[in-house]
This record gives structure tokens, C-alpha cells and sequence, in this order.
């Protein structure tokens, strides 16, 4: 079997929390918490999870834009978890982000052909191709040459995310790790931007990490997708297997709530009551257990572990 | 339209967008600027003043130390417009002259304490950290001493002279830039389009200079015309003790000084000068506020 491109272990992200005047007593927001996973070359992993589950903060942290608290990020078999500043800013080219907002991500002062040549700046691509490789990635996005010299503002915004995804491509990436890109766009325009990343995910054989709360957008473009929920991976399958027979009760709960253009269809909805839990102070034993319509004694004091199931498909719960 | 289908309808070319509702910054903070008709007369003599700074020498109708014991203290009359001083020389030609010599010293300083400023104030906001501490700590200490005083300490170390005005300025416009700058920094810093560029892997100073040294740009021009109207009065204060400018040079706070002890039957010798420093420094004032609010993004029309 072919090493995977990234593998995750164990990763970990505590933000610490001074309480009191004095900060005497500190207590942390587990924003992830122990969180495993694998992506292949060339695959599309998706994280879905309700907002504050740690989703962004997880690609956050495979893009070292965050240090982790603990655990490894290993790419192309190589540790960059505990690689520096200076030392990360390398191999940086080979993993690129798309950001959630188009309209904040690209420099209000800067002209679009220097948004997207400042990759090839900084990685030192020689500056008599510049121009044209950044006409290149237009066009391959599906801009024209002339908006080159124009400002973000007079973009629409599924036209800056084109931008912001022809930056990420600048410099060939292997990974692109999709931070909700589609979740700031109209619902016509969510589609093509899809599509792009599906026709360039082909094109130049990019391997994806994608971000969305949106089930049906994960389920178009992603090969296997990963439920978080409370910093925590609950579920993890290919594609198929999880929406065709979810497992854990929360990804079944979420499956549940996704619309289907079906007036006339009758289903069963599973409503979760309650709140989603303070990650500063989760509950004990399994974190979904406060809102299971399953829940035994035994979710309450012990931690599940994420066990294989079937083939290739994971769930942390105590049903199984 | 009614007798259109609706495949018609569908087949129809979209409208052409409109072009030019979204403006450019510029047209923008244009717009905002020219709505303030004080703003913009203050702007405008303050273009004025920077002509005379630059002619002043050449039409003004007497030389700075042409004497002329004939008509001494005289007031203002057709040929002395300003009348004239203890020695009987042209009062309007002096400050004339002495336009020039008043904005270079404060231009220079001010821009001296932006500089020094502004870098502190970037590596201050985007490091953080003990550096940040360092820093701000430092600029508390200058903030501690009254400006003039700060001001009159350093001369007192350097020794009177213009040039050691323009030091002593630059320095303590120093902290105030710093702070000012640390801010928008922190603010910049923040945004989604600074991580980008750090996700790319682009260095801390591509990272300051290309972002946010742009973004902090527009609070650097407002405090910088706001502080040249300090430095004006600064500099003439501090020549007005006697530690900046000495007597012959025509410079405005040294007239002020020079017309002290005729205060009783020949005002306008400290009228004038006094007059010209007013004006100066309260026309920078009113530009600088006009400049805040058209770059300013919170204030909307």
C-alpha cells in the first residue's frame, strides 16, 4: 500500500484560558482534542461538524498556521509538527489553503496578478515567466488574463474565491486544504466553485482537505469524509458507506436535518435536543453523550475509542 | 414584455453590469474629503503656505535683515504691511521668509519621528512578545515628560540650535508614532488576507512591508499633518526661549521674542508672527481632522 500524503496522529489543540483577575487558575478550551486520521494522494478528505467542533482549527493546524498542543502532522512520511517558522516556510509550496471568506482573504490593496504572483515570489520562480504563469492560472480557474490588473473589489465573490484558489495553485501544490470555500458563496455559484476544484483536483492531481458544515457539499466533492464533533472525529468512512448507513448516532442526527427536495417524502428525522457542550468543559466518558438519544451508563464515564467497523469505516461509539 | 415566453425571456442577454458603482479608495476618500468645507480650506492654505515656503524668498519686498533706522516700530502702512520691528525691518517680509524656515523644521522632524516611529511601531505590533513589551515600555518613559519639556531637556544636553530643535522634536514624536502605528498593526495582523500571505510562506518582512505597512498608511498621514501643527509651535516655542533659532534669523517664535519688550507701544512687532503661527498651526489641525475623517473606514458618510 502506498504511504499516505498526510497522516494525523493524535493531533491536539488547547487554547488556555485565564480565569480571575490574576490569572491564577488556568483551564483550557480543548478546540481538538486526540484526533487521528489519514489522506491519500490525490483523495478528497472532508470534515464536517456543527461550527466550534475544531474543524478549522484542525486544518489550521495541518497548514502550521497554528502550533499544535500535541501530536504529529506527518507529510510525505515527514514530521512538520515540530518544524519552526524558518524552517516550515520551505516546504510551505507543497501545502496551500483556500480560505472560508473571499472578501477578507485577498489584500484590498494589492492588484489581482500580484495576489496570485506572490507565491511565486516567495518561492523564488523566475521572474521573467511570472506574468506568464499568473495568466496561466487565471485562465485555468476560469478568469480571464485582463482581470490581471484589476483590484478584488470590482470581483464578485465567487470570482475572488478563483482568485484566492489560483493563488493556492501558484506554486503546485500537493495539498490544498479547503477551509469552508464554498460556505460565503451563493448556492448558484457554490456549484461551480465545486466543480473548478473537482476539474483542478484532476488536472494536477491535488489532493484535498476539505472543510464544510454543509453535508451535500461534502458529499459531492469528497471521497471519504470525516464527523467531528466537540474537537473530536467520531465517525470516519468512505463517502458512501457514511451517508448510505451512518453509524454513529450524531452523524445519523445530521444526516437526518439535510433537506431533501422531496416534499412528499416521509422520514424519519432524529432531533437533537440541547445545546452543543462548552469545549472548555466537555462532558466526561463519550462527549456526545448529553445529547444521545442512545446513551447507556457506560457513555458516560468511558471514552470511546474510534474502532474499525467494517471496511475502512470508523466510529467512536459504544453501540458498536 | 408580456407577450414573451419564457424561453425568450431565458435566451435574452443579462443585463450588462454597471461600471463604476464600486469606486477606487481614491475617489472614495475623495468624495468623503471635499464634503468638509473646512477641511478643505485649511488643505488649501496649507498648499499656500507650502508655495511661500518655497517662493517666500523671492516676493517678499524686503531682504530679512535689511535695516532701516528711519522707520522703526512703525505699524502697518502700504509699504510695511506689517509694519516694522525694533531695527526696521519688514515684518511681512520676514515671515514670509520665515515660512520656509518654520515648515522645514518641522517637516523634517516629524518626518525624522514617523520614521523612527512607524518601524517601531511594526515590529512592536507584529512580533509581540518581550520586543513588544520593550518597546512600549520605552515609549511610556518619553510619554511621561511633558513634550516641551522633553523637548527643552534634550537642547539642554545638545545644546540651542535649529538643528537640535529638529532632534529634539523627532524624538519626542518618536513614541507617538510608535503607539499610534502598533495599533493599526495589530489590527492589520489580524485579518484573514496577513494569514494568507503567511500560509504561502512568505517572510515577517515581505509579510510587514507588503501588507501591513499599506494598511497602516492612512493613520500615519492623519497623526503626521496633525503633528506638524504641534511641531510648528513647538519649534517657535522653543525659539522663543532662546534655544532654537537665534535672533537674526527671521524664523517666527524668534520674532515673538524679539517684540517682547515692545509689547506696550508696538504690538503688531508680536502681533504678526503670532498671527502666522495661529493660523499655520490651527490650518493643520482642521486638514488633519479632515484627512481622519475621510480615511477613517468606521465613520460612513
Amino acid at each position: 500500500m502506498e504511504a499516505p500524503l498526510v497522516e494525523v496522529k493524535n493531533l491536539k489543540k488547547y487554547f488556555p484560558k485565564n480565569k480571575g483577575l490574576f490569572g491564577g487558575k488556568k483551564f483550557f478550551v480543548k478546540a481538538v482534542d486526540d484526533v487521528s486520521f489519514t489522506i491519500k494522494k490525490g483523495e478528497t478528505l472532508g470534515l464536517v461538524g456543527e461550527s466550534g467542533c475544531g474543524k478549522s482549527t484542525t486544518g489550521r493546524m495541518l497548514m502550521r498556521l497554528l502550533d499544535p498542543t500535541e501530536g504529529q502532522i506527518l507529510f510525505e512520511g515527514n514530521e512538520i509538527s515540530s518544524l519552526n517558522d524558518n524552517q516550515i516556510r520551505d516546504i510551505r509550496k507543497e501545502f496551500q489553503m483556500v480560505f472560508q471568506d473571499p472578501y477578507a482573504s485577498l489584500n484590498p490593496r494589492m492588484k489581482v496578478s500580484d495576489i496570485i504572483a506572490e507565491p511565486l515570489i516567495v518561492h523564488g520562480y523566475p521572474k521573467e515567466k511570472r506574468e506568464e504563469r499568473v495568466q496561466h492560472l487565471l485562465e485555468v480557474v476560469g478568469l480571464n488574463a485582463y482581470h490581471a490588473d484589476r483590484f478584488p473589489h470590482e470581483f464578485s465573490g465567487g470570482q475572488r474565491q478563483r482568485i484566492g484558489i489560483a493563488r493556492a495553485l501558484a506554486v503546485n501544490p500537493k495539498l490544498i486544504v479547503a477551509d469552508e470555500p464554498v460556505s460565503a458563496l451563493d448556492v448558484s455559484i457554490q456549484s461551480q466553485i465545486l466543480n473548478l476544484l473537482k476539474d483542478l483536483q484532476e488536472e494536477f492531481n491535488l489532493t484535498y482537505l476539505f472543510i464544510a458544515h454543509d453535508l451535500s457539499v461534502v458529499e459531492h466533492i469528497s471521497d471519504r469524509v470525516g464527523v467531528m464533533y466537540l474537537g473530536k472525529i467520531v465517525e470516519l468512512a468512505d463517502k458512501d458507506n457514511l451517508y448510505k448507513e451512518p453509524l454513529h448516532p450524531y452523524t445519523k442526527a445530521l444526516l437526518s436535518a439535510v433537506p431533501v427536495p422531496n416534499p412528499r417524502l416521509k422520514r424519519e428525522r432524529i432531533i437533537l435536543t440541547g445545546d452543543i457542550p462548552s469545549p472548555s468543559n466537555p462532558p466526561s466518558g463519550c462527549t456526545f453523550h448529553t445529547r444521545c438519544p442512545f446513551a447507556m451508563e457506560e457513555c458516560k464515564k468511558v471514552v470511546p475509542q474510534l474502532k474499525e467497523i467494517s471496511d475502512r469505516h470508523f466510529v467512536s461509539c459504544h453501540l458498536y | 414584455m408580456a407577450e414573451m415566453k419564457v424561453g425568450e425571456v431565458i435566451r435574452q442577454p443579462l443585463p450588462q453590469a454597471v461600471n463604476g458603482t464600486k469606486s477606487t479608495p481614491k475617489q472614495e476618500f475623495w468624495r468623503k474629503f471635499k464634503k468638509q468645507k473646512m477641511a478643505l480650506a485649511a488643505g488649501f492654505f496649507v498648499v499656500i503656505l507650502f508655495i511661500l515656503g518655497i517662493i517666500g524668498p523671492f516676493i517678499a519686498p524686503f531682504g530679512a535683515a535689511e535695516f532701516d533706522y528711519d522707520h522703526i516700530l512703525e505699524g502697518p502702512s502700504a509699504a510695511h504691511w506689517a509694519g516694522t520691528d525694533a531695527y526696521g525691518r519688514d515684518i511681512f517680509s520676514r515671515i514670509l521668509i520665515g515660512t520656509r524656515l518654520s515648515l522645514f523644521v518641522s517637516l523634517l522632524s516629524v518626518f525624522l519621528g514617523s520614521v523612527g516611529g512607524t518601524i517601531l511601531g511594526l515590529i512592536s505590533g507584529y512580533y509581540g512578545k518581550w520586543i513588544d513589551n520593550l518597546i512600549m515600555r520605552f515609549c511610556d518613559i518619553l510619554f511621561a515628560f511633558p513634550g516641551i519639556l522633553l523637548a527643552i531637556g534634550i537642547i539642554a544636553i545638545l545644546g540651542p540650535g535649529l538643528g537640535n530643535v529638529v532632534i529634539a522634536i523627532s524624538i519626542f514624536s518618536v513614541p507617538i508614532f510608535a503607539r499610534i502605528v502598533r495599533s493599526s498593526t495589530l489590527q492589520v495582523k489580524a485579518t484573514v488576507y496577513v494569514e494568507a500571505t503567511r500560509s504561502i510562506g512568505a517572510k515577517p518582512r515581505r509579510i510587514i512591508w507588503k501588507h501591513i505597512f499599506p494598511g497602516t498608511l492612512s493613520s500615519i498621514i492623519v497623526n503626521f499633518t496633525m503633528r506638524l501643527g504641534t511641531a510648528i509651535l513647538t519649534a517657535a516655542s522653543l525659539s522663543f526661549l532662546g534655544l532654537g533659532a537665534q535672533p537674526p534669523s527671521p524664523e517666527w517664535g524668534a520674532m515673538l521674542s524679539g517684540g517682547r519688550d515692545y509689547l506696550n507701544n508696538a504690538p503688531h512687532v508680536t502681533f504678526f508672527p503670532g498671527l502666522a503661527i495661529f493660523l499655520t498651526v490651527l490650518a493643520f489641525n482642521l486638514f488633519g481632522d479632515g484627512l481622519r475623517d475621510a480615511l477613517d473606514p468606521k465613520i460612513k458618510d
